[in-house]
């Protein structure tokens, strides 16, 4: 078997590693090399140097888009989080019916962004024309809706993440404990959550990455209104790009931070949770 | 670990299969466009997805008749630009494509084969419709329109008053303001929503705003700047104020109205007025011919009894430069057909509804265009399109976010005033 598998892998790896290069590196690289450029096609770009670098720093919008979409980013890994391991706990007690709940609240995660966005922007706009608000013209209520969406679309996929690791605890662990006379809180925070530690990871690790790249929701329910107060910054890129004629440039440039801002935030909290990762 | 290396393997042999299945039937697709002989071919990036279809039953019809291909794309409402980004950094990019004037030619000069010369100007019947890069010609309008106030003359008639009566500001928001106070015995609205919707907001953050920049343009002398001053602002500010007061939605809900709304109320004959232009003929024609008007966006400016409709264009052809020889060749041959060659003439004026600016222009079968048409005839002097000179798309949101603001009572007039005046500036700089 593993002989085969030498033999024969280049002809499994290569095809996606193409695929990866073709879609991904390549696109990459040249992401990377057009920020430092000008250019209104990718093809005709004219090298200068750090310009866009100092536009986008220079630009205040992009600086609170970056704090908006932080607060947004914490407020929603919280929320998600918090709200899918109770789930989690409570469908995976011995209750009639949990199958069906563990499905339906997964389902919204099946349903893209964008259609989402517009689906919510009705039913929260129609909530709020009985008060004579709109979302648009409030960013507390953009901050809030855009919590909401998130919350509805990521908490089920996250709870089943967190149901596979529930039920890998083994049941000679809450045995030993109940003998020990533990309350169900201490139970809870010596056993249970150590023993979550690689779904929390992941979890986290997920929501939070999420919460910084969001931009098909944001797009779709507030589109930044009122004021480019609820935009964030994948949506800040996106209407650098197009908003102004030559500065194509300057909304490569930023992706490119973001980039490394994504990256890094991902690599810090990657690193603080798995520290705290117990083996069995 | 020898099962997982397994399973893993099953994994990717299904990837390779999908991606096999998707790039054949992207090669497939991609393929079929390429061909052609060595005549050259076109390919056009139409901007109007209205006219979609009309497009490619005419270049359907060239292909039958000459033989040279013409492929027709059209790009999804609002996405022009990305699309056309993408497509031009293609190999097989179009040879036809349209800018929106000087500031959309800023982004494709350098993509603008120079137009002088050719057959297709030569049938252009004015040079204002030529659009230049210096001394070259870089663009060509290729279909005037003209916007207003649409209104209802059934409804504006059951409220005692005809269109004579409205030839100012001051009648115009005596009219609204009667029709607002006797709503509820009427049953309908002054104006119809002014939605601030991304499917409607151009209505007023690019339209409506027309109208200070022309007047402030006019009193200088100028045809663009780099930094406007804002004279008539005080005038849109009017205006705006009664679109918002005397509407049939609260000024705090037009965030989330959208164009089909404003179109629905006017068709249902909840609101007598409704800003748009000569396109939406199509959308509101099921009131009835007899009943279409069409009124100038008055804002109170002296003299303006003599102003008559917006009329200007914002759609000019480019040629492309980077293509082949024998391809913009084939390109010009394909236009000079489209403005001279009777199919031609007749699918732009009758099945695309176009007031086209060639010799060959048919009388119009749109009323609202023939009601633009009269205004002319008589003596009123047509208002010009000047958005094309806005700084930025930048300029117009945040202007659009300011009036959202404003009317929602969360931000001030400064706001608006803020983004009309000191984002001019800026945005002016930082895109020049």
């Amino acid at each position: 078997m593993d002989k085969t598998l030498q033999r024969y892998f280049p002809v499994f790896v290569i095809p996606t590693l193409a695929a990866f290069a073709i879609g991904f590196l390549g696109p990459f690289f040249m992401g990377l090399w057009l920020s430092f450029c000008e250019f209104t096609t990718v093809q005709n770009a004219t090298f200068v140097g750090f310009a866009n670098y100092i536009k986008a720093f220079a630009d205040s919008t992009f600086l609170y888009s970056l704090g908006f979409t932080a607060l947004f980013a914490i407020t929603s890994l919280v929320i998600i989080n918090v709200v899918a391991f109770m789930l989690a706990m409570a469908l995976t007690k011995k209750l009639a019916g949990t199958n069906i709940f563990r499905t339906i609240f997964f389902m919204p995660n099946l349903i893209g962004g964008i259609v989402l966005g517009y689906i919510w922007q009705l039913i929260l706009n129609g909530i709020l024309a009985h008060y004579g608000v709109a979302l648009a013209i409030n960013a507390v209520y953009g901050f809030w809706g855009l919590i909401v969406l998130v919350c509805w679309q990521q908490i089920g996929y996250m709870m089943i993440i967190y149901i596979a690791g529930l039920q890998a605890i083994p049941g000679e662990l809450k045995e030993a404990a109940d003998m020990d006379g533990a309350s169900g809180r201490k139970r809870l925070f010596r056993i249970t959550i150590p023993m979550m530690m690689p779904s929390i990871t992941i979890c986290t690790f997920l929501t939070i990455t999420n919460g910084f790249k969001l931009f098909d929701q944001n797009l779709a329910l507030t589109a930044g209104e009122p004021a480019r107060s609820t935009e964030m910054l994948a949506l800040n890129i996106f209407n650098t790009f197009y908003g102004r004629v030559g500065f194509e440039g300057v909304g490569q440039a930023k992706a490119v931070l973001f980039f490394i801002l994504v990256v890094a935030i991902g690599m810090i909290q990657l690193r603080i949770t798995r520290t705290r990762e117990v083996q069995q | 670990m020898k099962r997982n290396y397994f399973v893993v393997a099953i994994a990717i042999a299904v990837c390779v299969v999908m991606f096999a299945a998707c790039g054949g039937g992207g090669g497939g697709g991609g393929s079929s466009s390429g061909g052609g002989s060595g005549d050259g071919s076109v390919y056009y990036l139409n901007f109007k997805p209205e006219q979609d279809q009309q497009w490619q039953d005419l270049a359907a019809l060239y292909t039958e008749l000459t033989g040279v291909k013409v492929d027709v794309i059209t790009a999804a409402s609002g996405q022009y630009e990305t699309t056309l980004k993408a497509e031009m950094a293609k190999r097989e990019a179009p040879t036809l494509f349209q800018v929106n004037g000087p500031v959309g030619l800023a982004s494709w000069d350098e993509y603008c084969y120079d137009l002088t010369g050719s057959q297709v100007l030569g049938e252009l019947t004015s040079d204002e419709f030529a659009l230049m890069s210096g001394s070259e010609v870089a663009g060509i309008g290729y279909v005037i329109e003209t916007y207003g106030i649409i209104y209802n003359k059934a409804l504006l008639s059951q409220a005692g008053y005809t269109q004579d009566d409205i030839n100012n500001f001051a009648d115009l928001k005596a009219v609204a303001e009667d029709i607002t106070a006797r709503q509820g015995e009427l049953g309908f609205a002054a104006f119809t929503s002014a939605g601030m919707d991304p499917s409607s907001d151009w209505r007023f953050k690019t339209h409506l705003a027309n109208m200070p920049i022309y007047y402030e343009y006019k009193a200088d002398g100028i045809g663009s700047t780099p930094a406007i001053k804002g004279t008539y602002l005080d005038n849109y500010r009017q205006i705006w104020d009664l679109y918002i007061n005397n509407a049939t939605v609260a000024p705090t809900m037009i965030s989330t109205k959208t164009g089909d709304d404003a179109v629905a109320e006017f068709v249902t004959g909840q609101g007598v007025f409704y800003q748009n232009g000569t396109w939406a003929y199509g959308d509101v024609s099921v009131i009835g011919d007899e009943n279409l008007g069409m009124l100038p966006i008055y804002i109170g400016v002296a003299g303006e009894e003599q102003q008559g409709l917006s009329t200007g264009t914002e759609n000019y052809w480019c040629v492309n430069k980077e293509a082949s020889a024998e391809d913009i060749q084939a390109t010009l041959d394909f236009l000079y057909w489209c403005v001279t060659s009777a199919e031609g003439i007749s699918a732009l004026c009758e099945d695309m509804g176009f007031v086209i600016p060639f010799h060959n222009n048919l009388p119009a079968s749109n009323p609202l265009v023939n009601i633009a048409n009269d205004y002319i005839d008589q003596g009123y002097v047509p208002v010009a399109w000047t958005f094309p000179t806005m700084p930025s798309e930048t300029w117009k949101n945040d202007l659009g976010s300011a009036l959202t603001g404003y009317a929602a009572g969360t931000a001030d007039w400064e706001a608006v005033r803020a983004a009309f005046v000191d984002g001019w500036a800026a945005e002016y700089a930082a895109s020049n």
